[in-house]
């Protein structure tokens, strides 16, 4: 017998690579979004600073909230169509299942990730990062998706079918247009703007500005780790439980 | 093993304010079929989760392969294998793919994988197809594939949960055939069905599942015996003879224009002696005679008072 969390991750990779639409979804479309908001859109955003080096942060993280849809979706279908109460009685440890799906979304996470990168530098993208620096950007981009991960794994147990199951992962893809992504917080109207300045994201997104252009303020970099680590361990908790009771 | 493969005692299980299995007992001896029979809604697949580990079930016990289900989970799973209601295949594997995803996660030895997985593929018909997607295969192919899937393991009980639900009759007369060869080999089968014809053509012994209650155990005759109904079917050549013949069995009931008579009978050859017997005395000849023995539909529909409890499932 081989290690199951090994066979999973490649069976997860096997379906990646054979399901376009969720590579175009993750990788393409947060190429897309960003190609818009800076080349067509971006000489209309007055932030103070070139505003490929404003919006890149932004994209990072919604880079990583557009490969969830599909994740939601697959871990569904593999719920309602019996494939995980097939693996239970075969007794396959429930980490190996949800693990392989979560790697396996971090792994086109990361892809996405080197995309967005390499499309922000081709437009101007100039970041005063150290090499520290960088990696407490990398850092915080892996543990955002592994926290959206398991949250969303958490969700496709859930949900009844494969359909809401895209749907309920709909708010991670909008979250970030409601927060500093895109222009700053203190832009928006009322209301908006008090969602915008105390939703998770904005926290995180920040950390990444500051890291970006050397500059981080501790307090953004305390309240992403805790969001960060709050939300894992709310994903990670609510999936292996629904993954329990559910048959 | 013991002799007895699966015992199940006092099952109850409730969703949130719905009982769905109000205390079942039933026990199946190793090496047959049984089979639960019931329309949507009667807690087939409830019953079907809580043996094979799936869910718990809030009292009663419940052993398979000797083991209890509840405290040694581990022993039961290693002794079963499951095809669930839906053909759980991976779609975006190819066939042998999905076979091998199974040898990889059981215990058997790598070095016997691709054997299996050859001979399972020969065994079900699948060798033309073993290398496209799953996702391109017809239903019948699919259940086929999640059969074989299940039997990697060479498990010893098998679950079998509406196995030809939405498969056409051909594909029905295949999964018929192949659980039969199961048998052969000393399989304990437990099938869930909704198809009556099916529990009759392959079970045992047959328990009747309404409501989340047994309403009836016992190998099909039996529970075609229990109800009454059974009749013997008489045709004659000429009206005088149907005429005749009613006079003197006053409990019959006749059709002038089939020119047959119905004479209620419990089959038995005693009784079937007696009529023929009288209709000897008065010198009558039928052309035709049968004894007509309710089918399972019948007995359903006297057992549960209702035709088809559409309630929906789970």
């Amino acid at each position: 017998m081989k290690n199951p969390s090994m066979v999973m991750l490649r069976r997860n990779f096997k379906h990646i690579a054979r399901n376009p639409t969720s590579v175009f979804n993750a990788v393409l479309m947060p190429v897309v979004v960003m190609l818009m908001f800076v080349y067509m859109l971006g000489d209309a955003f007055s932030v103070g600073v070139p505003y490929v080096d404003y919006a890149t942060p932004g994209m990072l993280l919604l880079a990583v909230c557009y490969g969830l849809g599909s994740v939601a979706t697959s871990v569904n279908s593999d719920m309602t169509k019996g494939i995980i109460n097939r693996f239970k009685v075969m007794d396959v440890p429930r980490g190996a299942v949800l693990t392989g799906h979560v790697i396996a979304s971090l792994m086109t996470n990361l892809v996405a990730i080197a995309a967005i990168i390499g499309v922000a530098f081709a437009l101007g993208f100039n970041p005063s990062a150290s090499f520290v620096q960088w990696l407490g950007v990398i850092g915080i981009v892996v543990l955002l998706g592994l926290a959206t991960g398991w949250l969303t794994v958490a969700l496709g147990l859930f949900a009844k079918t494969p359909e809401t199951a895209g749907l309920a992962s709909v708010p991670l893809i909008m979250l970030p247009f409601f927060s500093s992504a895109i222009v700053p917080a203190d832009k928006m109207g009322p209301g908006v703007k008090q969602f915008a300045q105390y939703q998770p994201f904005t926290p995180i997104i920040e950390s990444l500005r500051g890291l970006l252009n050397g500059s981080a303020a501790t307090g953004d970099l305390l309240a992403a780790l805790a969001w960060l680590v709050g939300i894992a361990v709310v994903g990670y908790i609510w999936a292996t439980s629904t993954f329990k009771k559910r048959a | 093993m013991t002799t007895t493969a699966i015992a199940v005692s006092g099952l109850r299980k409730t969703f949130g304010d719905k009982t769905v299995l109000d205390g079942i007992d039933f026990e199946v001896p190793a090496g047959t079929v049984f089979s639960l029979l019931g329309p949507n809604g009667a807690g087939k697949t409830t019953t079907v989760n809580v043996l094979t580990t799936l869910i718990k079930a809030d009292s009663g016990t419940v052993r398979v392969a000797g083991n209890d289900v509840a405290t040694d989970a581990k022993s039961v799973r290693s002794a079963i294998g499951v095809t669930g209601q839906f053909a759980a295949v991976d779609e975006l594997l190819t066939g042998r793919e999905n076979l091998q995803l199974m040898v990889d996660l059981s215990p058997v030895p790598a070095k016997d994988g691709k054997r299996i997985v050859t001979d399972l593929l020969e065994r079900f018909d699948l060798v033309e197809s073993a290398d496209k997607s799953a996702a391109t295969y017809s239903g019948g192919m699919r259940r086929k594939l999640d059969l074989a899937m299940t039997l990697v393991g060479n498990p010893r009980i098998i679950f079998l949960d509406e196995p030809t639900t939405g498969l056409d009759p051909r594909s029905r007369r295949t999964m018929w055939t192949i659980i039969r060869e199961l048998l052969a080999d000393g399989v304990t089968i437990f099938l869930t069905t909704q198809y009556l014809d099916e529990a009759d053509e392959l079970a045992d012994r047959i328990a009747v599942l309404n409501k989340g209650k047994l309403v009836a155990e016992g190998t099909p005759e039996e529970l075609k015996r229990q109800i009454p109904g059974t009749h013997v079917r008489f045709r004659f050549a000429s009206f005088d003879d149907l005429d005749v013949a009613a006079g003197i069995m006053p409990e019959s009931t006749r059709d002038d224009d089939a020119l047959t008579l119905r004479v209620p009978s419990d089959g038995g050859t005693k009784s079937v002696r007696a009529l023929l017997d009288r209709l000897d005395e008065h010198s009558l000849d039928a052309e035709e005679f049968s004894v007509h023995t309710p089918d399972l539909d019948d007995v359903f529909l006297a057992l549960t008072g209702h035709d088809t409890a559409e309630v929906v499932a789970k």
